[in-house]
């Protein structure tokens, strides 16, 4: 930042305003320090940490086999795509071997998830747009809705609706029935037709429109610049995705697009994720219906966790989580507990964009574009 | 015995309105919560929680009552009463039944869209008096809100007193027992088009509800209230809507008249309600528009559409040969 220090001009009738942490539409517990003049921001500056928790410090005192259900909690709206970064680098650090099936079977966890996430962030977006007392929470209550038969579907499959537990080091935890596979395809039909609905009640409609079109624009080198990842890169127009880019688990397999946008405003956001929606459900359909038979884990979790020792080594694996590139860096020391973790987290690079683009919003363009960049500040803070 | 028969109907006409006030409450819960998709109040009294509002007032009693250390302490108690008392005023002098209003004024339209505007005074009082950032940005919306929206409202309404020649509220409804000036080719539609959307911009009721846009300015002017004082903002904000509901009924929709088996004061009600209800729907379907938006809404569409439907009512009751 060039004014990083800078004091507000009360000669020019300019207001500092502290949104949050405590703050309804910040998403958590981000702080914005907003300079204003009238209702137009001067400069806006994030301030984090008020949800960190050392989780990257803690793994280093835990074994690697305790680990995985700890990042779930991170990034708390698509809990997988955590633990699925997590043992995704483990596997590859100590060369573990997953069996087809349970490579397939993550996946398609991680996709109903990253549905359900950008169920979350279009309720949430809803809420910034809206408010708590108006149309807003009308597009939340439809998006939990549809949520709301995921998260059953993951009570169903795992037993737990939300931090499922599912990725182990080497396979996935529990199998699918006949039955449940049917249930996965029924769910995904349900979440495309869905969509037209939710885009019914937004941007279908001139009020949101006017909201999100031109709004937060992120230029294709900006975004490259400042390093923000996922459905917001791709809104400025760059291709990228790990799923295709440096594929994992099931997606080589996998024929699914990379929907992307050239506008890089809170529209072309929007626009993104929905698509998201559309092709995670299509892909949904395609891992069911492809599924391949066998073992779903090569090693069975053991009961004692200083079992699982992984020789000196180090890895840096991403997976493409709902909000981005999720990154799980590693340094093994030869022990059962990992000598250090450094986790990239999607929406930690995404928030950085804020102090880019907010001068010259007005203070209700700010919410809608943070809503737009979708932070989760357990994933920022970690 | 005339002051005695006044004191008496204002005393019922209070105890209406306040008892609708406190039920519109309940009626917005239930009907946006079947909206989306929920059900609302229900445990508190047996029929789809009916007692919700008393127990809501009750809590808001034994609430604690804070006044902030550096707010303006006078005007800061001050502006909950200046925006109820304006607010149930206007109740006074909506006609209910064949020129029966508790105060029957040759001016009683203008005087109604006096004490309408009075009660936003209120609404910039709190939010100056609290010395919270978020609640001078909230006054100081309200305040260019106010300011734009009066306009396109007072031109709008100016119609069918144009058509009526009269300001008195009893002679506008009479002047509608045939036809309520709703039907009125062209002008009437257009005339209540415009109004509607300046009275949710007045009301701020979403889509224009920017004063207190809690997503932005959390809780906006009555941030900093709590308890009673804040019982009263929220029973002034429908107090107010619910008299805007009243006028609209009265001026656009034919007011006390309707088919005889219904009492006139029945049909008023119910033509408030219905107000109401479509200011809910609107309310609950739509995001909400930038301060920015809304002002250019006001100034480059409805301002002119409003002027030029005046004039075009002016024309007409000049070419049918004078009003009435």
């Amino acid at each position: 930042m060039t004014e990083e220090i800078r004091v507000v001009d009360r000669e020019l009738g300019e207001l500092a305003l502290n949104m949050g942490p405590q703050h309804p539409s910040t998403h958590g517990v981000l702080h914005l320090k907003v300079h204003l003049r009238g209702e137009t921001v001067v400069k806006a500056i994030p301030g984090i940490g008020y949800l960190h928790r050392g989780v990257e410090k803690l793994s280093e005192n835990l074994a690697y086999e305790q680990l995985a259900p700890i990042f779930e909690r991170n990034d708390y709206l698509g809990p997988t795509a955590n633990s699925l970064g997590y043992v995704v680098a483990v596997e590859r650090l100590g060369g573990f071997e997953v069996p087809r099936r349970g490579a397939w079977l993550r996946t398609l966890v991680a996709e109903l998830q990253r549905i359900a996430s950008h169920l979350v962030w279009l309720g949430t977006l809803g809420l910034d747009l809206g408010g708590a007392l108006g149309g807003g929470t009308t597009l939340y209550m439809y998006c939990f809705r549809e949520r709301e038969k995921i998260l059953d579907y993951m009570e169903e499959l795992t037993g737990t609706r939300f931090h499922t537990n599912f990725n182990l080091i080497g396979g996935a935890r529990y199998d699918i029935t006949p039955e449940l596979a049917a249930k996965a395809v029924d769910l995904a039909n349900q979440m495309e037709a869905c969509l037209g609905e939710m885009r019914n009640m937004t941007s279908a409609t001139a009020m949101f429109r006017g909201r999100v079109e031109g709004i937060g624009v992120i230029p294709r080198d900006l975004a490259l610049s400042v390093g923000v990842t996922g459905p917001v890169l791709r809104a400025s127009g760059v291709k990228f995705d790990v799923r295709k880019d440096a594929p994992y688990d099931a997606y080589p397999d996998l024929q699914f697009d990379i929907p992307t946008r050239t506008e890089g405003d809170a529209l072309a956001r929007f626009e993104v994720r929905m698509d998201e929606i559309a092709e995670s459900a299509k892909l949904v359909r395609q891992l069911v219906e492809g599924l391949p038979d066998g073992p779903i884990f090569t090693r069975k979790p053991i009961k004692n966790p200083k079992g699982l020792k992984v020789k000196p080594n180090e890895v840096y694996a991403a997976v493409e989580s709902p909000r981005g590139e999720l990154g799980f860096y590693i340094v093994a020391d030869g022990t059962f507990k990992p000598y250090r973790l450094k986790i990239n987290a999607p929406s930690f690079c995404n928030l950085q964009v804020i102090p880019h683009i907010a001068p010259g919003l007005l203070l209700a363009d700010v919410i809608a574009t943070l809503g737009s960049l979708d932070p989760v500040l357990g994933d920022v803070d970690r | 015995m005339n002051w005695l028969l006044t004191l008496l109907l204002s005393i019922a006409v209070l105890g209406v309105a306040m008892t609708c006030v406190a039920y519109l409450t309940w009626l917005e819960r239930k009907i946006a919560a079947r909206m989306q998709n929920r059900i609302g109040p229900f445990w508190v009294g047996y029929p789809h929680g009916w007692l919700q509002p008393l127990a809501d007032v009750a809590k808001l009693i034994i609430k604690e009552d804070i006044t902030p250390k550096n707010a303006d302490r006078v005007l800061f108690n001050l502006a909950p009463v200046m925006m109820v008392v304006p607010s149930l005023i206007g109740f006074a002098f909506i006609p209910f039944a064949a020129g029966l209003a508790v105060v029957d004024h040759p001016y009683s339209f203008l005087l109604f869209l006096a004490f309408a505007s009075l009660a936003l005074l209120g609404v910039f009082a709190a939010g100056w008096s609290s010395n919270n950032k978020y609640a001078l940005i909230s006054s100081l919306r309200m305040v260019a809100m106010a300011v734009s929206y009066e306009i396109p409202l007072l031109l709008s309404l100016l119609v069918p007193a144009v058509l009526v020649g009269s300001f008195r509220l009893t002679e506008i409804v009479e002047a509608q027992q045939g036809m309520p000036f709703i039907l009125y080719p062209g002008i009437g539609q257009v005339a209540f088009v415009v109004f509607f959307i300046a009275m949710l911009a007045e009301l701020n009721k979403a889509p224009f509800d920017l004063v207190e846009a809690e997503s932005e300015l959390v809780a906006a002017y009555n941030v900093e209230y709590t308890g009673m004082k804040f019982a009263l903002f929220y029973a002034g904000e429908y107090a107010h809507t619910f008299a805007v509901c009243g006028l609209a009924a009265t001026v656009f929709l034919g007011g006390y008249n309707g088919p005889a088996f219904l009492p006139g004061a029945v049909w008023l009600l119910l033509k408030m309600v219905g107000i109401f209800v479509l200011i809910l729907w609107i309310r609950w379907s739509f995001m909400r528009v930038r301060i920015d938006q809304a002002l250019m809404i006001n100034w480059k569409i409805l301002f002119p559409i409003a002027l030029l439907n005046l004039v075009a009512a002016a024309w007409w009751v000049v070419r049918s040969g004078g009003a009435g």
